[in-house]
């Protein structure tokens, strides 16, 4: 039903077409595969130190759907696929866009990222530097972070103007992460620039707990169980910029996270983000799948 | 053309290291504290079945459905494994030998890591099913 309805927006707009077969091609591609990691925790704009194991290819779609005040609604799907380059060393590439309703099907973007661990064991507070570039038109809807100051009433543009304008910029997070006692906590201090814009930097952050509702794993193998089910929560906004660093005219948001993760390689992820002030967009309904294949790189190697 | 000499050495010398697989040395890395921890699910037949499942999810696919290695990864019916304590075992899986090759599991709660480890320690008492 997601497949035909979202073809029937891309008919209309044929940007969206490479980015629905890319979604489609990956995911019945992914299904004949069988994995599973459990690692990760429910987040959807926070990081924790989580890496994706080494040859390992993550493929996920995650969503964002929308009905801001004074604005129309929108529909803003992100393709990410996340590769485990070294144990220290994850690589992630995005493809990005979204549907208004009343307006149009637009592709964004793409955003191109790294994060690295750079100390060689588990401390109480664990580092992770992560680097990305983005380039990124105006439409984009994605929320997958927020940096500096924003105007909600910025939702009300058209796509046909919004697009027009891209922006390309260097992006830096220090990521912080402890777990403890099954808990996950995770901090993230965002930085932007721009480099084909005279703009100052951007800041904002990301803050997340989580825990899954079981430590102990059952003896027998089992899908919707609590071991498998993780549940937390998240609060992210933007700081300002270098001039106007503050909360004031930024985009703050808190929700509830859950995850599903299934046998096969599945996880499934929502979560309802409320906007906290009148510059907020009043809730982002994001839900998201994706499915991990292990050891993807073996399939170009001999076995031994 | 000098500098670039240098960078290029640096790079060559940068991914011999990144590549270098010598998994053997972590022994030597685990703290005396960390190496006399016990296994709290220690021949616990329903954490054993429960750290099989985990094993299979998680740990298979880079060492094997039989824990024998694969594609020059570690074989942990080894006796280097077999001769580690539990305590061994669970710095590792919490820790990690990440510039080797091996991620932390550190994500993955203690009380899952330590079914694993007593997963482990049943294989040490069953034949292995291919080759060592």
């Amino acid at each position: 039903m997601l497949f035909a309805g979202l073809h029937r927006l891309a008919e209309r707009r044929t940007l969206h077409i490479g980015l629905l077969l890319l979604f489609s091609g990956a995911f019945l591609f992914s299904s004949l595969q069988k994995a599973e990691a459990q690692q990760e925790p429910p987040y959807f704009v926070t990081y924790s130190s989580a890496m994706e194991e080494p040859g390992n290819l993550e493929i996920e779609n995650q969503n964002i759907v929308a009905a801001p005040k004074n604005a129309n609604a929108f529909f803003a799907p992100t393709v990410e696929f996340e590769y485990g380059t070294t144990a220290w060393w994850t690589s992630e590439f995005y493809l990005q866009g979204q549907t208004t309703k009343n307006d149009s099907t637009v592709f964004t973007g793409f955003r191109v990222e790294n994060r690295f661990r750079p100390l060689p064991r588990e401390y109480w507070i664990n580092p992770v530097i992560y680097v990305e570039y983005e380039d990124i038109n105006k439409a984009d809807k994605s929320f997958l972070e927020i940096t500096g100051n924003t105007n909600i009433a910025d939702l009300q543009v058209p796509n046909a103007e919004l697009r027009k304008e891209v922006e390309r910029s260097i992006e830096g997070k220090l990521i912080l992460s402890s777990n403890a006692k099954g808990w996950n906590f995770s901090e993230n201090i965002i930085g932007e620039k721009a480099v084909n814009e005279n703009e100052p930097w951007e800041f904002g952050y990301a803050l997340g707990a989580a825990r899954p509702l079981a430590l102990t794993a059952g003896s027998k193998p089992c899908v919707v169980c609590r071991q498998n089910i993780a549940v937390g929560a998240e609060l992210f906004g933007g700081l300002g910029t270098r001039y106007t660093f503050g909360l004031k005219q930024t985009e703050q948001y808190f929700g509830p996270t859950v995850s599903l993760n299934a046998p096969n390689g599945w996880t499934f992820r929502f979560s309802p983000e409320l906007g906290l002030n009148d510059n907020s967009a009043g809730i982002l309904w994001r839900f998201g799948a994706s499915y991990e294949i292990q050891q993807f790189r073996d399939w170009f190697r001999r076995a031994k | 053309m000098r500098g670039r000499g240098f960078i290029l050495a640096g790079l060559l010398a940068a991914s011999t290291v990144c590549l270098a697989k010598n998994y053997g040395d972590w022994l030597k890395k685990v703290p005396t504290a960390d190496r006399a921890q016990v296994n709290p699910y220690a021949g616990n037949p329903q954490a054993i079945a429960a750290g099989a499942n985990l094993f299979h999810e998680n740990c298979a696919k880079c060492h094997g459905d039989n824990a024998e290695g694969k594609h020059s990864r570690p074989n942990l019916r080894s006796a280097q494994v077999r001769n580690a304590t539990d305590g061994d075992l669970a710095w590792i899986l919490k820790n990690g030998v990440v510039f080797k090759g091996m991620p932390r599991w550190s994500g993955l709660p203690e009380q899952e890591r330590w079914q694993i480890i007593a997963y482990l320690r049943s294989l040490s008492l069953q034949p292995s099913g291919g080759k060592q």
